[in-house]
This record gives structure tokens, sequence and C-alpha cells, in this order.
């Protein structure tokens, strides 16, 4: 059970960073990274309950798998607006984005 | 036998069609346009003879008709008319007065470019009156009477672009209002304790004049008093007098019109129409003997002191209208008419005398006339014959009737009788006074009067013969108009002694005036040297007016200042900070819309939190 607190707990601190780099970060890229780390932290989440959890099993690690491949696809289409972005207005900086307003 | 009487709801609507005709052609009707209206009330006033005629010669039953109007729960509300005697007269005084001064305006009111608007507003007037006349039930009769008021304030204030007129016309209104109220809770409590809950006259007469005990005597003293009041403010008694003399600033036809015939009469007709109410309770009777005596004896005295032409004539109206309630306070209905049924036609004939003098001279102080009487010799020799029969010279119309009010005071009341006398006599010392004044001496001023058009002196003419010969309807020796009136056997009571009284208080009064105004015996500031106070109170209307605006003006205004206040900060204050609020949250929210994408997530993390807190806060709650 201890080990189930600890796996969380690291989980927990890993999203938290994830967050404040998100909410935090001008760096378009740097907050992309930072979303993959939020992802992370809920992988480690399901591996730490399919080891630890009230009735273990593989599935829990079967679907990080997946999250990590949605992750991928995901970080290809992050990076490709922001390359699309880019070539717009030739800056990364997200304060610089107000297009949900127009 | 009444062929005429199932038209008579014709009556009143010749003048309100043309009022109809006459607004929807608007400006465009034009001189020719305004004979509409005169032809309208000849109309009426043909009619309405035929309808006096048949019920003078024949024995004709009273006529009554209305339609099912209203039906609120079981309770049913009808509309209709009815054609008695007393109706038949009034419908002749008011259409004959009416279409005369129609005729008259033709010529007052031809340089006038609101001409049609005029007769339009005339026509109206006129037909609301005899609406007012025919209405078989009080509910009807107060529609009409309301209209009668709002007519007054359409023509007292014809002339708007006067703050003056505008002022008058606004204090009709509001004056009137006052006693509109007593009648409309007298209606209401009427209402509610008749059987049935009738208002028609007959039933009425029914219930109150057979002393069946249906209605209480201390609600009947309330009901008359307070139908009394609604007569009051219509017809000018004490307290509510002032808005009179103020509604001269309407054109001089109308102060004819709303003086002998239409307006001040209503008061008058509506006590005897209820007659049978207030002889049921002597409380109420007393009431009204005594405002009408005071009433005349106080306005004879304002009389005296005015200076404006019209004004002198809107007092002495004042105090003839005291005259007829005096006579109903002492029970005796007939002579009231009798008195309504003369001046009807000598104050007509003396307010227009005073509309041509005003034409001819441009003037209404009667200090700036004078020697008229040469250069205005039709207007002169009538506007005397008026101001002798209302003086109560014999043997014109006016003597007549006062007669049979003074001899009817001595009867019930010898105190009332003296009172009465005292204010003949004021009366007739104000008329020589007015008279001598403006149409003997030298000219006070050099303005080129001269004589007015035929059509405004021939309504002078057929008004002077009028005031001559109406008052032979009923004298101290022939009964036939009370008789008429009342269906009763007429009781001979001839005084000679009040004869010959008040026929020597009247010629004593004119002379006294001949002496004073144009002989010059009596020096004219005799009482004004020695009394000095007197006089400016005199002058001054007893300072009701400015009592008034003390008393009831001010205090209101002041209230109306702090509730105005009240209104500003209070009730706007919420209404604006309703308002202010919602912009203000929607310019926060604005503000939140910033389309950073960073932003919103704080935004959402920020709920989130909340939210778990709150989850969270529960448990321990």
């Amino acid at each position: 059970m201890n080990m189930l607190a600890s796996y969380l707990t690291l989980a927990a601190v890993l999203f938290c960073i994830g967050l404040y780099g998100v909410i935090t970060k001008r760096n378009a890229i740097i907050v992309l990274l930072s979303i993959e780390l939020m992802l992370n932290a809920v992988n480690l989440n399901l591996v730490a309950f399919s080891k630890y959890g009230v009735h273990p099993s593989l599935t829990g690690q079967i679907f990080s798998l997946f999250t990590m491949t949605v992750a991928a696809a995901e970080a290809a289409v992050g990076v490709a607006i922001l390359v699309a972005i880019y070539r717009n207005r030739a800056s990364v900086n997200v304060d610089e984005f107000d297009e949900l307003r127009r | 036998m009444t062929v005429f009487a199932e038209y008579a709801w014709l009556v009143p609507v010749f003048p309100v069609a043309a009022f109809a005709v006459l607004i929807a052609m608007g400006r465009g009707a034009g001189r020719p346009g305004a004979w509409i209206g005169t032809l309208a009330t000849l109309l009426s006033l043909i009619l309405s003879l035929c309808i006096a005629g048949e019920r003078i010669s024949g024995k004709a039953e009273d006529y009554s008709a209305h339609y099912h109007w209203l039906q609120v729960g079981n309770i049913s509300l009808s509309a209709g008319y009815e054609v008695t005697n007393l109706t038949s007269l009034m419908l002749v005084i008011v259409t004959l007065v009416s279409f005369l001064v129609n005729l008259y305006s033709q010529g007052y009111m031809r340089d006038d470019d609101r001409m049609p608007t005029f007769f339009a507003y005339m026509g109206l007037f006129t037909g609301s009156m005899l609406g007012l006349v025919l209405a078989d039930n009080l509910l009807t009769m107060y529609i009409f009477w309301e209209l009668v008021g709002v007519c007054s304030f359409l023509l007292v204030g014809f002339w708007f672009h006067k703050p003056e007129a505008k002022a008058a016309a606004k204090k009709a209104f509001i004056v009137t209002r006052i006693g509109d109220l007593g009648l409309l809770i007298a209606i209401l409590l009427l209402f509610w304790y008749m059987p049935n809950h009738a208002l028609d006259f007959s039933t009425l007469h029914n219930v109150f004049a057979t002393q069946s005990g249906v209605i209480a005597t201390g609600i009947t003293t309330w009901i008359a008093l307070l139908i009394f009041l609604g007569a009051v403010g219509k017809s000018g008694q004490f307290p509510l007098h002032v808005w009179l003399p103020d509604a001269m600033e309407g054109p001089t036809p109308i102060s004819a019109l709303i003086h002998a015939a239409t307006m001040v009469a209503a008061g008058v007709f509506l006590v005897a129409r209820t007659f049978d109410i207030f002889q049921a309770s002597p409380a109420a009777m007393h009431t009204v003997a005594i405002i009408g005596a005071f009433t005349a004896i106080f306005a004879a005295t304002i009389g005296l002191a005015q200076n404006d032409i019209k004004r002198i004539l809107a007092y002495s109206t004042i105090s003839q209208l005291g005259y007829m309630m005096l006579a109903l306070g002492v029970g005796s209905m007939p002579a009231a008419m009798f008195h309504l049924f003369t001046h009807a036609f000598f104050k007509a004939l003396l307010f227009l005398g005073a509309g041509s003098i005003i034409h001819g001279v441009h003037t209404q102080d009667i200090r700036e006339m004078g020697g008229l009487g040469r250069k205005m010799k039709t207007t002169a020799w009538t506007f005397g014959i008026g101001a002798l029969a209302l003086s109560g010279i014999p043997p014109f119309a006016g003597f007549w009737s006062k007669d049979a009010i003074l001899t009817a005071a001595l009867d019930k009341q010898p105190i009332l009788f003296v009172v009465g006398a005292v204010a003949a006599f004021f009366t007739a010392l104000y008329m020589a006074r007015l008279f001598f004044l403006v149409f003997t001496g030298n000219p006070r001023n050099d303005s080129h009067a001269h004589e007015s058009p035929a059509v405004m002196t021939i309504p002078l003419v057929v008004l002077a013969v009028l005031a001559v010969v109406a008052g032979f309807v009923q004298t101290p020796f022939n009964g036939w108009f009370a008789e008429w009136l009342t269906g009763d056997k007429a009781v001979e009571h001839g005084s000679g002694l009040v004869m010959v009284v008040s026929a020597a208080i009247g010629l004593l009064g004119v002379y006294l005036g001949w002496l004073i105004y144009a002989k010059g015996a009596i020096r004219r500031d005799v009482v004004s040297s020695r009394m000095p106070g007197l006089v400016k109170l005199l002058e001054n209307k007893y300072y009701i007016d400015e009592l008034y605006h003390l008393l009831f003006v001010k205090p209101l205004y002041a209230l109306g200042k702090v509730l105005n206040a009240f209104d500003d900060y209070v009730v706007d204050g919420v209404v604006r900070l309703a308002g202010q609020s919602a912009t203000g949250l929607g310019r926060l929210n604005a503000r939140l819309q910033s389309g950073q994408v960073q932003a919103y997530t704080l935004t959402a993390l920020i709920g989130l939190v909340i939210l778990a807190l709150a989850i969270a806060g529960r448990r321990f709650w």
C-alpha cells in the first residue's frame, strides 16, 4: 500500500509541474513538453494502479501504451500547428496568440 | 303622445357628430367648416324645442329608454336616456344658449386660425352637457359629467400659448376634480346600498321620496353631501369657487357657454335631479342652503371691487349660483330651476356683450373703458337689459326668479332671506358700477371702438328679448312653471312684501351706483378712503387663492419634491444600480475573454480548485 502512495505522490508532483509549465511558460514548445509531462503523470498513475490497485491487472499497463500512442499523435498535431503559427507570426510566444478571441 | 321624445337621443348626437367631423377634417376645415358646428347645434335646438313643445302642450308621459351595457357577475349596468319636464327644460336652455354662442363665435373667433378646432370642442362640450341632462342613471350622467370637465379644460386653455390660460385650465380641471371625487364616492355608496344596485333616477325617486327607510338616514346624509360636493365643484360654490374667475382666460364665448348653459349649470341640475335624496336628509338641505346663501353674498362682495369686466361677471355667476343652491336648500326646486332658466339667458347676454366690448376696445379693464354707449349702441342697450335683469329690476326676468327664491327663503329661514336680499343689493350695485363705467362718461382711452358685426349682435338681441320675457312663465300671480316642472298644483303664496322689498333693493342698488359712477354725486373713494383694508380685502378676493396656495398647494408641492427626490435617488438609483452592475459584470467577463489559452487554463484550474474545496468542505459541514 505504501508503494502506491509514493507512486501517486510522484505522479501528482509531475502533474503539477506540468500544469505549472502549461500555465506559466511563454514558449509554445515548452508548453507542449509540459503537456507531455502531465500525460506521463497520468500514465504513471495507470501503471501504479495496475500493479498495486484493489484489483491488479494488466489492463492499466496496456492503457498506458495506448496513451503514449495518442500522446505521440497529439504531439505531432501540436507541433504541426506550432509550425503553421510560426510561419504566420514568426513567433512561438504563447502570449501573442489570441486567435480564440477573434 | 311622445313622438319626439323617442328621438331625444339625437339631441346630443348632432353636436358630437359635428365634433367628430371637424376633428377629422382638422385645420383644413377652415371658416366654412365651422358652420358645421353651428348647424349641428341648430338641429339640436329644433329637436329640443319640439320635445319641450309636446311636453308643454299635452300631458306627455315621461319617456325613457335604455339598453343593456355591461354585465359584471350578476350586476348589470345600463345606459339610457330619460325625457321629463325637467330634462326637456334643460335641453332647451342648453341648446338655445349653445346655438346663440355658436353663432356669435362665428364673428368673435373669425381671425383665429384654430377656428374649426374651437367649434369642434364647443360641439363636444354641448353634446356632453346634453348627454348629462338626458342620462337616466347616475353612472351615465357621471361619464358625461367628466366629459364636460374635459371640454372645459380644453376650451379654457384654448389659447394655450398664454401661460395664464394654461394655468387656468389646469386649475379648473383640478379644482372640479375634487368635487368629482365626492360625486364618484356618492355613486359608489348608492351602488352599495341601493336595492339591486339600481342607479337610475326613477328607482332613486322611489326609494328616497317614499321615505321607505331602505337606506339609513346617516348614509343618506353622507350620500347627499357627497353629491353636493360634486355640485360645489362644478357650480363654483364656496369653497371650490376659485377656478371659475380664473376660467375667464378662455375665449369670451366660452365663458358665456360655461356660465350660462353648460358646466356650472350641471351642478345645480345634479342637485335638482337627485333632489329626493336631499329631501330625505334635513342636515344636507341645511348645508346646501347655508353654502348657497354664503356663496351668494361672498361672491357679490368680491364683485364690487374687481376691475376686469369678465371677472365681475364671473363673480356674479358664482353669486347667482349661490342663489340657486339656496333655493334648493330651502326646498324649492322649481325656484332654483327657474333662476337657472332666466340666469342662462341674461348671463349669456352679459358675457356675449362683454365679448363684444372686448372685441371693440381690446381691453378688459373697466377703468380704461367709458363712453362706449355712443359707439356701440346695440351692445349697450342689450347689455343694459342684461344688467337690469341680473340686478332684479322688475319686470325683467331676473326679478321674478330672484323673487321666487327670496320668497321660498323667507318661508323657511328668515335669516337666509336677509342674506339673499343683501346680496341682491350688492348685485345691483356692482352691475350699476360696471354699466355706468363702461357705457357712460368720457372715453378713458383713445381706442377706436366700433360696433361688432351683425352675426355677433343678433344673438345679443335675441337674448335681450329672452331676458325680458323669460320671467313671465312664473310670477307670484302665475305658478305655471313650477306646476309644470313638478307636476304638483303650485301653492299660490306670492308675497307682496317680498316683491316690494326685492324691487326696492334692486332699485336702490342701481340708484346708488348711478349716483357714484355716473352722476358723481358721491365720491368714488368714499369707502376706500375710510376703510382701505376692506377694499384691499375685496380686491384680493378675501385672499382665498393665497390661503389655498399656502394650505394646499405649497405642502403638496413640497411633498411632491420629496417624492421626486425619492424617485430620483432611490427608485431610479436601484434601476441604475441594476443596469450598472450588469454592465460591470459584462466588462469583467469581457476582460476574461482574452483569447489566451493559458488564461483559460488558469481559470479552469481555479474553478476546479473551488469545486474540489466545495466538495471537500461539504463533508465537514
